[in-house]
């Protein structure tokens, strides 16, 4: 069964000057599954996702990935300026020419057909964004992935956000990895919460609360598409880097092999905290 | 009709435009203007080097340039210096020690002015030979790269992650650059040399749609300010660069006008899209 997996990543790390950007991390992405990668900035979640689709290569472990994989990239942000002549449509092409019905039905699964050619920079955010998606699909990819694809948008584009992103998953049957700075909130549909600090911290499904008044009262109806994700930490990162044990020892690193984590996650107590 | 040295600069001019136009829009595009400059001064190193070294100077400059842009690619890559602070350093480094290099050769007589600022006097029929060959060679290969090496010029990330290789994109474009600089040096000399790769895919933006039509309309351009600038250097007597480059300017001034927003890419989409919309797909 996991022979059938997109992307499996046995105890990936990297190094970078003599430093572990994040280490030991262990999941894997299977078919039309939805993974999140959550954690504070320098977590080593761009490098995760690097490490994952094959961009970079790890300096231990092993990252093994389908041989048919096809990635649709949907990157963090993208400066287009007025010196690029470019249109929607010829955006669409960008990394290879795509035959027309998937253009066509990637311009309209975003809703920005009547777009096709504008130029890029003359588009709104919330357009440009439906691009970058129409542009990732287009290509009929088996693992679609989003770095931060939230990140100035509002909440209700958030919401809408989501709702696509689920409608193309069950459209193209495409596996999802997404990047997110949000560390408490995920997206509903998520299997896979993947929380990094350097290292793992902690993975599981996403709980799901969107039932509590309380939840409801905050966020409203459009609340279904989002769900907290309750931490279960064995540890805490101190403010100078160090790291505070559930045994109460205090190391100055945080290994996963060091004998300090425990990685029964399900035997946890709940709620423990998690500091930066 | 090669016998003469005006045609001869002519012919080799517009071959120099041709290929500048495609790159130069890259140039634009990927913010390199500065990259630009610092080669083109380290094309005087080049003519220095093929003095010393007795070999045909335009060789001799593609050498130096072509070692110089891996250098850069290298050192901007690992220093810790920002590259737009170790290009000002490179660039005027490589201009001065160029200049006291070529002082050194004392024995050769060297017109400084024509290799400062172009001399359409000396081209030769080893020229052309050279610019179309070359130049052919040049653009073949931006055809073969264009698509990876726009990519990774729109986002690397993207490209790299969709399975293209921007690094190669990058270093096979630095190597056409500095090829493109070789070529031109004898026609708009070695300090203007970036403005014949700018200012034309500057001037083309605005009538163009998409960076392929761009890619060609700055070729267009440049084949016209060539040919305006050279005649205008037979003309009044002035150095053929400085003569091209403000050819140049005047038509990116033109294309800025009320006049350049009646032939520019944005009115004629907007009056041609009801008849898009009324065409049979």
């Amino acid at each position: 069964m996991t022979d059938n997996a997109l992307i499996r990543l046995n105890n990936v790390g990297m190094e970078r000057g003599g430093r572990w950007l994040v280490r030991g991390v262990t999941f894997d992405i299977m078919p039309a599954q939805i993974v999140t990668l959550i954690g504070p900035n320098g977590s080593g979640k761009s490098t995760t996702a690097k490490m994952a689709i094959g961009v970079s290569t790890p300096s231990e472990g092993e990252a093994k990935r389908r041989s048919d994989l096809r990635i649709g990239y949907v990157p963090q942000k993208l400066n287009i300026d007025w010196t690029f002549p470019l249109t929607v449509e010829r955006f669409i092409h960008l990394t290879g020419r795509i035959d027309k019905t998937a253009v066509e039905e990637a311009l309209a699964m975003t809703g920005v057909a009547h777009l096709r050619n504008n130029q890029i920079n003359n588009l709104s955010g919330g357009e440009f964004q439906r691009v970058l998606l129409a542009h990732a699909i287009a290509r009929r990819p088996n693992l679609l992935v989003l770095d931060e694809p939230v990140q100035g948008v509002d909440f209700n584009g958030e919401m809408e956000l989501y709702d696509l992103i689920v409608e193309i998953r069950d459209k193209l049957n495409c596996g999802v990895l997404l990047i997110s700075h949000d560390l408490h909130l995920v997206m509903a549909s998520t299997d896979l919460v993947v929380c990094l600090n350097g290292h793992v911290c902690c993975q599981g499904t996403p709980m799901v609360v969107a039932e509590s008044p309380e939840y409801h009262e905050l966020f409203g109806a459009r609340a279904t598409g989002l769900v907290r994700y309750q931490h279960q930490h064995d540890h805490t990162h101190l403010p100078d880097g160090r790291v505070l044990h559930q045994d109460g020892s205090i190391t100055d690193h945080c290994h996963p092999d060091d004998g300090h984590h425990n990685h029964d996650h399900n035997a946890q107590a709940e709620g423990k905290s998690h500091v930066g | 009709m090669l016998d003469d040295f005006f045609t001869r600069a002519l012919v080799t001019g517009i071959g120099v435009a041709i290929v500048a136009g495609p790159l130069g829009c890259f140039i634009v595009w990927r913010r390199l203007a500065y990259f630009g400059d610092s080669l083109s001064h380290a094309a005087l190193l080049g003519v220095a080097f093929g003095v010393l070294a007795d070999i045909h100077l335009t060789l001799a400059v593609l050498v130096v340039c072509i070692g110089v842009s891996l250098f850069l690619l290298l050192l901007q890559r690992r220093s810790n210096i920002s590259s737009d602070a170790l290009l000002g350093i490179f660039s005027h480094g490589a201009l001065a020690l160029g200049l006291v290099a070529l002082a050194l050769t004392s024995w050769v007589r060297f017109d400084l002015m024509g290799l400062l600022f172009g001399d359409i006097l000396a081209v030769t029929r080893t020229d052309i030979l050279f610019t179309y060959v070359g130049g052919a060679i040049i653009l073949g290969i931006l055809i073969l790269i264009w698509r990876p090496l726009f990519a990774a010029t729109v986002n690397p990330e993207l490209a790299e992650a969709e399975g293209m290789n921007p690094m190669r994109s990058n270093v096979i474009f630095t190597l056409l650059t500095a090829s493109v600089i070789a070529l031109s040096i004898k026609i708009i000399g070695a300090v203007l040399i970036t403005a014949l790769l700018i200012i034309p895919a500057a001037t083309a933006r605005r009538f163009a749609g998409t960076p392929e039509s761009m890619a060609v309309i700055a070729s267009l351009i440049g084949l016209l300010s060539v040919t305006g600038g050279l005649y205008g250097s037979l003309q009044w007597d002035t150095p053929s660069g400085p003569s091209i480059v403000v050819a140049c300017v005047v038509l990116f001034a033109i294309s800025q006008s009320p006049l350049g927003r009646l032939l520019s890419a944005e009115r004629r989409k907007a009056s041609s899209g009801t008849a898009d919309e009324r065409a049979p797909r």
